[in-house]
């Protein structure tokens, strides 16, 4: 795959945004967007994990897993593809966990900003499939971190302008039955089809 | 992870009083069965799981390939850490689940690749995913951890069956009013075909749908948010 780097970046954010194209992430994109401060805090929680989440996990692969690797090429020549589910959510697991630790010993700033996101991102689906989506579109390392880079600016952008609409439905008349999780989905309908206006830029294609 | 770190009093407090524990008197097989298929519908109530149902809902046919396999994981994985439960230590359970849910998952994941490819390419990574949907480990941690092998069964048969429902509901919604059609099978006359309403095969119609739909239940169970 030649894609050039910027058209990688443009699609990661605006055409195949992570949440409202591929609905990945959904979870913390209704749990924690009540807040814009919240929506914040996730969105660079997500920025730090999911970076450094792609290139171990590309190392992971391209390094120990695939047929004839540098690694294990030399004992396994068949490679042991079929574990990269099990090794991807247990090396994303384990860095999450490190990541937490490292901050509160040498950043607690950062830390204390980000802290309580952390253990939440083990479990969010959208950093082990970009994961996935890294090693499926064959990107390159410098690909790949432009592309992960990319899906969590796309995430985080759409964290803060949902942010946004939500501390307003806060103060709208809405009936009983339709508060909370109803209107919050019917609002992320509207705001995807704002982004249904992305889609063949600069031709890229979902 | 430091000692005075938030998740692990979280853990610890569990160890001593599971947060659901099991109630075998309060709870008839039947009960436990079907719990999980309407009152405590993982998806349509509890809010679980929702990202493979807003993705893989575009027809019946991906719907219904999606449970199949979330059926598949979610039966093995709550049958094997229940008949593990007593082996498996509190402290690493977490991620003794993950490697068991893991490992199902990669089963399945190669079974829809060899013997339904065109379903497969159409689910991809959502397949290898369905270790990270919340549904299943809450089941194995929740449920199979604490209760005998017939009895989880019988609750991820449930939770499973829910899942299904709310997913082939999806799916049907989307698919007869954005293609004219169900499980492929025409289900309406040909002028509304050939106009259908494609935005419902779209992300922004899935979100809809999944939106009115709880909007329908809420209505129904007197329930908010």
């Amino acid at each position: 795959m030649n894609t050039p780097l910027l058209a990688i970046l443009f699609g990661a954010i605006f055409v195949n945004n992570i949440v409202l194209m591929r609905f990945l992430g959904l979870c913390p994109f209704f749990g924690v967007s009540t807040r814009l401060s919240t929506a914040i805090g996730m969105s660079s929680a997500v920025l730090f994990v999911m970076t450094f989440a792609t290139w171990i996990t590309w190392g992971v692969y391209h390094l120990v897993l695939v047929p004839g690797s540098v690694i294990l090429g030399g004992i396994l020549p068949q490679g042991l593809v079929f574990l990269r589910t099990v090794s991807f959510i247990l090396v994303i697991a384990s860095l999450v966990q490190l990541v937490e630790m490292f901050l509160k010993k040498f950043v607690p700033v950062l830390y204390s900003a980000l802290g309580i996101y952390l253990p939440l991102i083990t479990t969010n689906c959208a950093i082990l499939g970009v994961a996935f989506l890294v090693i499926d579109n064959k990107f390159g390392f410098l690909q790949g971190t432009i592309f992960a880079i990319g899906t969590a600016l796309g995430f985080g952008l759409v964290m803060v302008l949902f942010a946004a609409i939500r501390e307003r439905l806060e103060l709208a008349p809405i009936s009983k039955s339709f508060r909370g999780y109803p209107i919050a989905f019917i609002a992320a309908a509207l705001v995807s089809i704002a982004f249904f206006g992305f889609v063949n830029m600069f031709g890229i294609s979902p | 992870m430091t000692p005075d770190s938030g998740n692990l009093d979280l853990t610890q407090k569990e160890i001593k009083e599971p947060l659901l524990s099991p109630k075998p008197k309060a709870e008839s097989n039947w009960q436990i069965f079907s719990k999980g298929i309407i009152l405590e519908n993982p998806v349509l109530i509890l809010m679980l799981g929702l990202c493979p149902v807003l993705a893989t809902s575009t027809t019946v046919r991906d719907a219904a390939g999606m449970s199949a396999a979330v059926l598949f994981v979610l039966l093995m994985s709550n049958i094997v850490v229940s008949l593990l439960r007593k082996i498996i230590p509190s402290q690493v359970r977490i991620p003794v689940f993950i490697v068991i849910i893991a490992t199902f998952v990669t089963i399945a994941d190669y079974v829809l690749q060899a013997y339904t490819p065109d379903l497969y390419s159409v689910l991809g990574i959502f397949v290898p995913l369905i270790v990270v949907n919340c549904i299943i480990l809450g089941r194995a941690e929740g449920f199979a951890y604490h209760n005998g092998v017939g009895r989880s069964i019988l609750d991820g048969l449930g939770k499973a069956i829910g899942f299904a429902l709310a997913i082939i509901l999806m799916g049907s919604i989307r698919e007869i009013i954005g293609k004219g059609t169900w499980f492929g099978m025409s289900v309406s006359p040909s002028w509304f075909r050939s106009n259908a309403v494609l935005f419902f095969g779209l992300p922004p119609g899935a979100f809809l749908v999944i939106g009115l739909l709880k909007a329908c239940i809420n209505k129904i169970f007197k329930r908010e948010g």
